[in-house]
């Protein structure tokens, strides 16, 4: 099998690797090594060590503002989005009649692309905020509370689906058990259902954790960033300091790299606990 | 239902029925201000159209004037289906190789394929647009490539997972009656592949039909799609036409819903596979 499998590497393997070392790996590189370098063009690279790293917290406080933004952000959004996504699985594997029509609506958000639910978010909030004469921008905090509100419409309804997932493979038994030993709905909560879901918790909560740690397009569509940068996440930073101050694409660079080994520490630590929980299992 | 406890259960139900209302509200209200006009909408968007602010399809118009909505569909439909084809065909060849033949480079492949899932965009966007530009894949046929390649981390790695637990003997089975190995994927293992086929599509329709930076940064300049035409419609401070963006929200969420409808049972399980797996 291997023998003959193994001369068609052109066939299977390299059309795949081909796009994948253009599109990614090649990018990658040539992103780390010239985050130690001033370019405008690529082509242009000198050699700078890690002078874009320090220029990163010298030049300006944007990147430090982004960072405190964006944790604040996503730890209000992990455990608001959490919370509620695992109440409405609660009540709808309750037995509620028109339970697949209720899923069907909570879910339909997560279609809508980034752009667009900024933009919807953009005319409603906007609107609530009218009768107090003031708009999104017009303070931080609104853009604060409004990418909140956003993230918790698109993501609520997936992480829902996921926890009904893992709420319906408890299997029924265990819980006519409990109810017959005397357990009180509430210790049946905490002692079976969460447990019993703990999978489904890491799952939800890694997935809310990176998608809004990365946000882009609503952060860019809601506020973009205003008023003056305020509510301006990591990777809209990086964006910014790209595409909007020529002269800074070598420290744009270096920001993409300390926000890639951030992502990347958030991503081991879910590999470290999902093994773990394995090895125990 | 639970018969001992009616009560409480109509409560729920009238509880979740407000819950989806609430749900449903915000794509009801930017139908409801695309019929308005442009001037009426901002300050009162949540004010049914009336005899004064009622503007027929007159937004439907401009927008699609001032974007060009529907060659931002063509782009964005021909790159999807494109792009996705691509990824489900080469992915789950690499896929199968790299979990069959067990060498240093096809374990190395592996885990570089899982470690591109990790690197967030902002990463590599600046040199990947420059390689893109540079070697003139700056147009909707190049750009599946770039797809291709950004899709492959997650595909293989859900394509690899499946493969593992496909018993080899079916193939090898295959290969004693003289198939070759692209006879014995594509009449064998493929068809055994299909539901993960599905749920891949699915994951790739949903990401690159919605991605607005990439498309952005590599075609954006001479061929819009969808998201970016919305993008381009927020124009300078205070220009911005409202009666023509939420004209655009609706044609954009349209071809969603309509498709959402129809795939749903296979959106539901294909994103709970993909949130398993990654």
């Amino acid at each position: 099998m291997q023998k003959s499998l193994k001369k068609y590497f052109p066939l299977f393997v390299l059309p795949t690797l081909a796009a994948f070392i253009i599109a990614f790996l090649l990018p990658f590189l040539m992103g780390c090594y010239l985050s130690f370098t001033r370019f405008t063009t690529v082509s242009d690279a000198r050699w700078v060590g890690l002078l874009n790293y320090r220029e990163i917290f010298i030049s300006s406080q944007d990147f430090l503002n982004a960072l405190w933004f964006t944790v604040r952000f996503t730890a209000v959004s992990v455990i608001s989005i959490n919370l509620f996504a695992f109440l409405l699985a609660l009540l709808l594997t309750g037995g509620v009649p028109g339970t697949n029509l209720f899923r069907t609506v909570f879910f339909m958000p997560n279609l809508i692309g980034g752009i667009v639910l900024g933009y919807i978010w953009q005319l409603i909030l906007n609107g609530a905020l009218y009768p107090f004469g003031a708009t999104l921008t017009s303070n931080a905090r609104y853009g604060f509370w409004g990418l909140v509100i956003l993230m918790n419409w698109q993501l609520t309804g997936y992480m829902m689906i996921i926890y009904i997932a893992g709420l319906q493979n408890i299997p029924e038994e265990l819980r006519e058990a409990a109810a017959i030993d005397g357990a009180t709905g509430l210790q049946r909560l905490t002692k079976i259902t969460l447990p019993m879901v703990m999978p489904s918790i890491t799952i939800c909560t890694f997935l809310t954790l990176t998608n809004s740690f990365k946000l882009f397009d609503q952060n860019l569509a809601l506020t973009s960033g205003a008023p003056s940068r305020q509510t301006a996440m990591l990777a809209l930073d990086i964006y910014n300091t790209f595409y909007g101050k020529p002269g800074f694409e070598g420290v744009g660079q270096a920001k993409a790299v300390l926000f890639f080994l951030m992502v990347g520490l958030i991503a081991f630590v879910q590999l470290a606990i999902t093994r773990k929980r394995e090895v125990e299992g | 239902m639970n018969p001992r406890r009616p009560l409480l259960h109509m409560l729920l139900f009238c509880l979740m029925l407000l819950l989806g209302i609430l749900f449903l509200a915000p794509v009801f209200i930017v139908l409801m201000n695309s019929f308005k006009g442009r001037f009426y909408i901002a300050d009162a968007p949540f004010r049914l159209p009336d005899a004064a602010t009622f503007c027929g399809l007159q937004n439907y118009q401009n927008g699609i004037a001032k974007t060009g909505f529907p060659s931002a569909f063509g782009y964005s439909l021909f790159i999807t289906v494109f792009s996705v084809l691509a990824v489900v065909f080469f992915c789950s060849m690499t896929a199968w190789y790299i979990t069959r033949v067990h060498s240093p480079l096809t374990a190395a492949l592996y885990y570089l394929f899982v470690f591109s899932m990790i690197v967030p965009f902002q990463m590599v966007m600046f040199t990947m647009s420059r390689v893109a530009n540079l070697l003139r894949l700056d147009n909707p046929v190049g750009i599946l490539l770039i797809y291709l390649g950004f899709g492959a981390g997650l595909s293989v790695f859900m394509f690899s997972g499946f493969v593992k637990g496909i018993p080899l003997e079916i193939e090898e089975a295959a290969l004693i009656d003289s198939c070759s190995p692209p006879q014995t994927f594509f009449h064998v293992v493929f068809p055994v592949l299909r539901p993960t086929a599905v749920t891949v599509a699915i994951l790739n329709t949903m990401w690159i039909w919605n991605d607005y930076l990439l498309p952005y940064l590599v075609i954006g300049n001479r061929y819009r799609t969808i998201p970016i035409a919305v993008q381009y419609l927020r124009g300078g401070y205070g220009s911005q036409d409202m009666g023509a963006m939420m004209a655009m929200l609706v044609l954009t969420i349209l071809p969603v819903v309509i498709f959402y409808l129809f795939a749903q049972k296979y959106i539901i399980k294909g994103v709970i596979a993909g949130a398993v797996k990654g």
